[in-house]
């Protein structure tokens, strides 16, 4: 039976070591034995995971291979027919500057591929659920015809700043952040998706982006500017036609780094402009801080001086990842609501503006929930990550996409020809794209149709019988409070 | 000597039974820009569980952890430029400043919920669990209380 005791210190022995991060689950006989699932296993967002959930890309990984391929190549030519002649000839420091920056930029590609961009986890049920509460309280409740579009105002530094309701994840999003269409995530300070590596560039990976295009930048230069110098020389000794038959590999390299050089070294440029006013591919496009708006329009975000603002980008704490990727799903604690079908989801949190119930998205899920097959062949590569690495889907169209949400009707993808690595986003007359001011349908209606729905629904975990073993747990656990 | 009311034998028993009562959040506060900054307003479902000021003080003392994970200045612009200069591999071996202030603030929040907030039937959950949305404090239910007052009852005329 249950004792009156003080709340001694933790040497008592029955007083457990208190930890607010759940372990493991209770065990009860009424629980099914379910095998241990990692939290990227059952990720709602559309990425893909490696190494065991270490690391995660976009799903359309193909333009990824593509950028891989010509660095390794170009380079590799470079090292196997130049650099024996130019060591030789002018200095061996050639090969090893070249190698320097052939390794950097490798390494920071990966570190942007590969590392969590600054995504924000969906909310939980309960937190839906209060937002829900919140918004109707505001909005005085209305039936028949859809409220408007969910925003909050906040004013940050004396600009004021809309605040918008993300309807997949259920959250305001903080300032900066965007919803990316193409990974169906929230990321913070969102900058672009960009194809080419593969990830959405974000708060977490914006400093080895912009480190991965500079040192491109000067590696494309590095290895424009020797090999000309090789066939020059070469030439000089052996005519320009021997010169050719004698390393072919040079005029390829020439091509792909001329090609290259426009564009990788017109777009560092634009970052750190980018980075010394401390704005985002995003808010760039859309204007969002250009004295065209308004005569008392400026940067709240920015520092002031230009070398605050680099330090702040580049040199910054790096936060780490809100997503636990790693870490196991817990069968007791609240998971996120996966977006299902846009007019189920958003028909039922009609109705529950109605209803006082605590957690009403709980109740009105299972239906869809329960009974999706796990479909094969979706995000969950468990293999180690030696094997090969899957080409994912078709390679999508070498733009880059800065500002999509999920409200578009369609993916304004430019589809142009390109040769070499080229980024469009250099360009200044980008205002095609669709802002997610325009036409608030819920983005729950996926603007690709296609299979891509399905991978949504699959939560083979959570089911209505949890629910009830959970309050039997709940019962247990009052019980077994009472101690000896 | 009996000074609170009752004790537990696991938090981790009262969060499941916890997961059924009431939930209280703490949303962000923006209005410093994108820093982690949490409300501190007072929400009014907690004005009969606990004192103003020490929720204001919890509040507040989390901020300033934040504050200081996130704060620019010489030492995490040495932490940066050392890890640019390794490729970034020093994080193999060392977490960062940020990492180290979290685990701080996991400890501050632990030693609060023991001595303060349990006590009081609430539990306060760290907001990284939550993706820095929200601070979420769960209302206990009352139960526990009602039964344990019974047994005091019940053992004082046992005494007598």
């Amino acid at each position: 039976m249950l004792h009156l005791r003080v709340a001694e210190p933790m040497r008592e022995c029955e007083y457990s070591q208190i930890s607010t991060r759940s372990s493991t689950p209770m065990e009860t006989p009424y629980k099914k034995r379910t095998p241990k699932r990692r939290k990227w296993q059952a990720f709602p967002g559309r990425n893909k995971f490696f190494c065991n959930g270490r690391i995660m890309m976009a799903r359309q990984t193909g333009v990824f291979y593509l950028t891989l391929v010509l660095i390794l190549v170009t380079s590799g030519l470079f090292f196997a027919f130049d650099c024996p002649f130019l060591s030789m000839q002018i200095t061996p420091a050639i090969p090893v500057i070249g190698g320097v920056l052939f390794v950097f930029v490798l390494g920071t590609l990966f570190r942007t591929s590969f590392s969590d961009p600054g995504v924000l986890p969906r909310a939980t049920p309960d937190e839906a659920a209060d937002l829900e509460r919140q918004i109707d309280v505001a909005n005085g409740s209305s039936s028949g015809y859809r409220p408007p579009p969910r925003t909050r105002e906040v004013v940050i530094n004396g600009q004021t700043v809309k605040l918008k309701y993300c309807f997949t994840c259920k959250i305001f999003r903080p300032p900066r952040a965007s919803h990316c269409s193409l990974c169906d995530n929230c990321v913070e300070r969102f900058d672009h998706h960009c194809p080419w590596v593969g990830n959405c560039v974000g708060k977490r990976n914006y400093r080895f982006f912009y480190m991965f295009i500079l040192s491109l930048s000067f590696l494309t230069i590095f290895i424009f500017a020797f090999v000309i110098t090789h066939v020059i020389l070469r030439s000089h000794r052996y005519g320009f036609l021997n010169t050719l038959k004698d390393s072919p590999a040079s005029v390829l390299e020439v091509v792909v780094c001329f090609f290259s050089v426009w564009s990788i070294v017109g777009l560092s440029g634009f970052h750190t402009y980018l980075i010394s006013s401390n704005q985002t591919t995003n808010e760039d496009i859309k204007g969002s801080w250009s004295s065209k708006r308004g005569k008392g329009n400026y940067n709240p975000y920015s520092h002031g001086n230009v070398f605050t603002n680099c330090c702040a980008a580049l040199c910054g704490p790096l936060p780490p990842s809100l997503i636990d990727r790693r870490g196991f799903v817990q069968s007791d604690t609240p998971q996120p609501i996966p977006p299902t079908n846009g007019i189920t989801m958003y028909g039922s949190t009609q109705s529950q503006s109605h209803m006082a119930a605590a957690t009403p998205l709980l109740q009105s899920e299972p239906v869809i929930l329960t009974d999706e097959a796990f479909l094969p062949g979706r995000t969950s590569l468990g293999g180690p990550c030696s094997g090969a690495l899957p080409l994912g889907g078709h390679p999508t169209p070498p733009t880059s996409t800065p500002n999509l949400s999920c409200d578009n009707d369609m993916l304004p993808l430019r589809n142009e020809q390109s040769d070499g690595l080229r980024h469009h986003h250099t360009d200044g007359g980008h205002h095609h794209f669709l802002t997610p001011e325009e036409a608030p349908s819920p983005p729950g209606m996926l603007p690709c149709g296609s299979p891509l729905g399905h991978s949504h629904t699959i939560q083979g975990f959570y089911n209505p019988a949890s629910q009830d073993s959970l309050h039997e747990d709940s019962v247990r656990g009052l019980v077994k409070l009472s101690s000896v | 000597e009996i000074s609170a009311p009752w004790t537990f034998h696991n938090l981790q028993e009262l969060r499941h039974s916890a997961s059924l009562a009431n939930k209280v959040f703490l949303q962000r506060d923006y209005s410093d820009g994108t820093t982690c900054r949490f409300q501190t307003k007072f929400p009014s479902e907690l004005e009969s569980r606990i004192e103003r000021p020490l929720f204001e003080d919890t509040v507040k003392r989390l901020n300033i952890y934040y504050a200081e994970a996130e704060k620019m200045g010489g030492q995490s612009y040495l932490e940066g430029c050392l890890a640019c200069a390794t490729a970034y591999l020093i994080f193999l071996c060392m977490e960062t400043r940020y990492e180290k202030v979290l685990k701080k603030i996991g400890r501050y929040i632990q030693e609060q919920n023991e001595k303060i907030y349990a006590p009081r039937g609430l539990l306060i959950t760290d907001p990284i669990e939550r993706g820095m949305r929200v601070v979420s404090l769960q209302l206990l239910l009352l139960l526990c209380v009602c039964v344990c007052e019974r047994e005091t009852d019940k053992e004082k005329h046992k005494d007598r």
